[in-house]
């Protein structure tokens, strides 16, 4: 993308449009999540049969995750940092290591879920499991999404389809990829650690 | 973006500062992990954790997505929601549990 075109999505105020409108996108969905985690605080502590929370939550195991989510936000600044100046080669590498890390965590997650199906806890259990498959299932369809994307930009990379010149469309991935990570800090304190 | 000098934008911060926001989310992670293995802090737990998860939070949101540099309009276009979002999050467990509270104080009525 030649300047010129990259200068047709500004708007009135300056600002690029597609970075606008993907902040908008971000604050719809704060009020998704919002709602999701507002639910599972009102039914917290409300099933009548169990599994309950403090008999099924790794703690252990899902800090490794919030690890693995956090470090994945700082590859892909990395990236964004490593395109921006050119350097596509370790544009390349932290581009592909950020959907690597992505990838792990919803490992984590497909073992984490197996393993409470196995303990008896299943969406239809009781409201704790209902609350916490819908939010945390829907936090994870939004990793996957967001894995899917980052994949596409390391194939466009490795076919010489990505450069400095499209340095914001890194920059809006990072942003669902960050906006993801901040939304599992929340998750991983209000689910996980207030028990 | 500091590349196309846009508006209200100033340049991203280092590699070097990204390295450091990364090793300060690893430790605010390690504290409250810490925080919920200590029976000590159990007392203040919570109050804790949500300090401890609104500074993550405010790192990332600061320094990853580049809030602290970009335009105050996208602090707003995220801001606004969020605060929306907190205080409908206040408002149901305010009525939820507020209800509960006078519902037992009226004798279980």
């Amino acid at each position: 993308m030649t300047h010129a075109v990259a200068a047709t999505h500004h708007t009135s105020m300056g600002l690029d449009s597609r970075k606008m409108a993907f902040w908008a996108f971000i604050g719809s969905e704060c009020l998704l999540f919002g709602s999701l985690i507002s639910t599972y605080l009102v039914y917290k502590g409300r099933s009548v049969v169990g599994p309950y929370p403090h008999e099924i939550l790794n703690i252990p195991f899902t800090s490794v995750s919030t690890f693995d989510l956090l470090m994945s936000s700082l590859m892909m600044v990395l990236a964004l940092a490593a395109v921006q100046r050119g350097d596509m080669k370790w544009g390349k590498i932290w581009l592909f290591s950020t959907a690597l890390l992505g990838l792990v965590f919803l490992g984590g997650q497909v073992i984490e879920f197996t393993e409470f199906v196995h303990k008896g806890l299943t969406i239809s259990t009781n409201l704790f499991g209902c609350t916490f498959f819908v939010l945390t299932g829907t936090h994870g369809a939004h990793v996957t999404v967001g894995v899917l994307w980052l994949l596409t930009l390391w194939v466009r990379a490795l076919q010489g389809k990505l450069g400095p010149a499209n340095a914001m469309t890194v920059e809006i991935t990072g942003l669902y990829w960050h906006f993801v990570d901040v939304v599992w800090i929340v998750i991983f304190t209000v689910v996980y650690l207030i028990q | 973006m500091a590349e196309d000098g846009h508006a209200g934008e100033r340049a991203h911060p280092t590699a070097g500062v990204y390295l450091r926001v990364a090793a300060a989310l690893v430790v605010l992670t390690v504290l409250e992990v810490g925080v919920f293995y200590v029976p000590a802090f159990h007392a203040v737990l919570v109050p804790t954790l949500l300090v401890l998860s609104a500074a993550k939070f405010s790192l990332v949101v600061m320094f990853y997505m580049h809030l602290k540099a970009d335009s105050r309009f996208f602090t707003f276009l995220f801001g606004a929601p969020l605060l929306l979002a907190t205080g409908v999050l206040v408002a149901l467990l305010l009525l939820f549990f507020g209800a509960l509270t006078l519902r037992g104080a009226a004798g279980g009525g």
